[in-house]
């Protein structure tokens, strides 16, 4: 296992948010995240990227302990991420927020800065060099300039994305990608995911409310409901288990009842 | 009224717009410096004097406008890592007999270390206690060097020994017009370096967002305190060339309105901009000189202006501009 979530539980003000969730992810593969609004899908990853701090279990990266280390740390551990909500930095230019990703592997500071050393310069050079590669990956190499504010919404989520891949990760969490998205965008980031982990070897976990894409591209699909985890399998499995289905029937009770 | 402002507005922009690109705003530069390598050949002692003084204000308004522009932590005392730079090369000077030059490394390590003890403690906090800390940091430097024996209590630190540079003595008003000429060249091109680096996005992403800056894999409170430290070495620098430039430094001189008017001078020409801040920094200076025919009067009406300034450009008269 990549990632390793063991007995992991998170508690807000007597509220258990997530409970004793065991979950895991492979090197290499492709998996999703699913669940009702309000499962704690989203605290989970917060959890996992040390934006939370769960009372208990463990949380494992490689070998590395990754519980209680701060959001930073983790990155540099090799696990990047998107929000739910685009996080960019609105005012400034789309190369300036993939250049983002790149600090915690470089390492120049107030000195080289001032005295443009050479190992500075080359360092930025290397640093421009990951950063056009990765807006090339994703497809927004030609806005590398542009405000990242004044870009439509689907390119700022492939910014979103191209700015976690200079991270230089192992693990890419995205969460909810699709939201928001038009099909043509839709079909045009599951090849994207596929290739983030086909081309860089980068294993993926996705949380995502379409079905159809979820289907689509994970090999492997958790199930969190109330804080569990419910069922864990491939999408057949996902699709034909009784929980599953009654957790998201039950969803669809209470929607039809309000 | 409101079209009249829009239009002149307008044709402002599209004057800054012409020096927004980079060569040419090197031309402006250089053609700057030119001109004020020139000025002290034609003007009089007063004037050297007084444009001196507005150098000073450029790099001490350049190390502020790191730690409000660049990073967006409000100081309000900033003149206490003025006087640290200040009182370090006056005590060394003074009571130990030191060489200037040799003074200046501990002096700086001073500012840097006065820079982390600011700094290290608040950083959790929220800008408005921000800006409560650090105008308490502001009194304490000013009356501690106020009350300590080696500062000279009250009456400050007198015969600070001139410079001598290669055998050529520095003293004349002259010499240090050249000295802060260069000061604020130099504050300028680091100002410019730090901007266009690793360090200085990294104080853009953070004031930002800073959880999508920490996702991002950046120490947050690691990067504050370099703001803090740079910013406190270029109050520092310029604390050390005006405790010489005057030969003697007392604890008013770093005041509570000395912290205010360097934050004006940021705030005046627009913050995170390295022109809009050397021309806030010689509206504060030059700007009260200017009006000084008007006696009393002067004052008020420089405030009037700048309240009219803050009403008609509320992000600085040549604020940052992005597309």
């Amino acid at each position: 296992m990549l990632l390793n979530l063991e007995q992991v539980t998170l508690r807000f003000a007597g509220n258990t948010v997530l409970d004793k969730v065991n979950f895991g992810v492979e090197a290499n593969t492709l998996a999703s995240l699913i669940g009702p609004n309000g499962a704690g899908k989203t605290s989970l990853f917060n959890s996992i990227t040390g934006f939370y701090r769960p009372q208990e279990g463990r949380i494992e990266f490689d070998g590395e302990r990754v519980l209680r280390r701060k959001p930073h740390k983790v990155t540099q551990l090799g696990i990047a991420r998107t929000f739910q909500n685009v996080r960019l930095f609105r005012e400034m230019s789309v190369m300036e927020n993939v250049m983002a990703g790149m600090h915690c592997r470089t390492r120049a500071g107030a000195f080289g800065a001032v005295l443009r050393t050479p190992g500075q310069r080359a360092e930025e050079r290397y640093i421009a060099e990951v950063a056009h590669d990765c807006m090339r990956f994703v497809g927004v190499d030609e806005y590398a300039d542009r405000l990242a504010t004044n870009l439509a919404y689907g390119y700022q989520r492939l910014v979103e994305i191209a700015r976690a891949l200079a991270t230089q990760p192992r693990l890419i969490l995205l969460d909810e990608p699709a939201a928001g998205l038009n099909a043509t965008e839709k079909a045009a980031l599951i090849e994207l995911i596929r290739r983030i982990r086909d081309e860089r070897g980068i294993a993926v976990l996705l949380i995502e409310h379409d079905m159809g894409l979820v289907m689509q591209v994970s090999e492997r699909i958790n199930v969190l409901d109330y804080g569990r985890i419910i069922a864990d399998g491939n999408a057949e499995e996902i699709k034909n288990n009784p929980r599953v289905i009654e957790a998201y029937l039950g969803q669809e009770d209470e929607e039809m009842v309000l | 009224m409101s079209t009249a402002t829009g239009r002149t507005a307008g044709l402002v922009d599209r004057l800054y717009a012409t020096f927004d690109s980079p060569r040419r705003q090197m031309l402006l530069m250089v053609a700057i410096v030119v001109v004020m390598a020139v000025l002290p050949l034609v003007m009089g002692r007063y004037a050297t004097t007084i444009m001196t003084n507005a150098l000073l204000y450029v790099v001490l308004a350049l190390g502020l406008n790191i730690v409000v522009g660049y990073a967006g932590l409000l100081d309000l005392g900033y003149a206490a890592f003025f006087a640290v730079g200040a009182y370090s090369i006056g005590i060394l000077t003074v009571q130990f007999d030191w060489n200037f030059w040799l003074a200046i490394p501990p002096a700086l390590v001073a500012a840097c270390l006065a820079g982390v003890i600011i700094g290290g403690p608040t950083l959790r906090l929220r800008s408005d206690y921000l800006a409560i800390v650090t105008l308490g940091f502001g009194e304490i430097v000013r009356f501690s060097a106020r009350n300590l024996e080696i500062t000279g209590r009250a009456s400050g630190l007198s015969n600070i020994p001139e410079p001598s540079f290669f055998g050529y003595v520095i003293n004349s008003y002259v010499d240090f017009y050249y000295v802060f000429l260069l000061l604020a060249v130099m504050a300028v091109i680091a100002s410019h370096r730090l901007y266009h680096s690793r360090l200085g996005r990294a104080w853009l992403y953070v004031r930002h967002d800073e959880d999508a800056a920490e996702a991002m894999g950046i120490n947050r409170v690691r990067v504050k305190l370099a703001a803090y430290v740079t910013g406190s070495v270029f109050g520092a620098i310029g604390g050390i060339f005006f405790s010489v430039n005057l030969g003697a430094i007392s604890p008013e001189s770093f005041s509570f309105e000395q912290s205010v008017l360097i934050l004006m001078a940021v705030i005046l020409g627009g913050m995170g901009k390295i022109p809009g801040v050397i021309l806030g920094a010689f509206i504060i200076i030059l700007g009260p000189e200017l009006l000084r025919e008007l006696g009393e009067l002067r004052l008020l009406l420089f405030a009037v202006v700048m309240l009219l300034i803050m009403l008609l450009r509320p992000s600085g008269i040549w604020p940052e501009r992005r597309h």
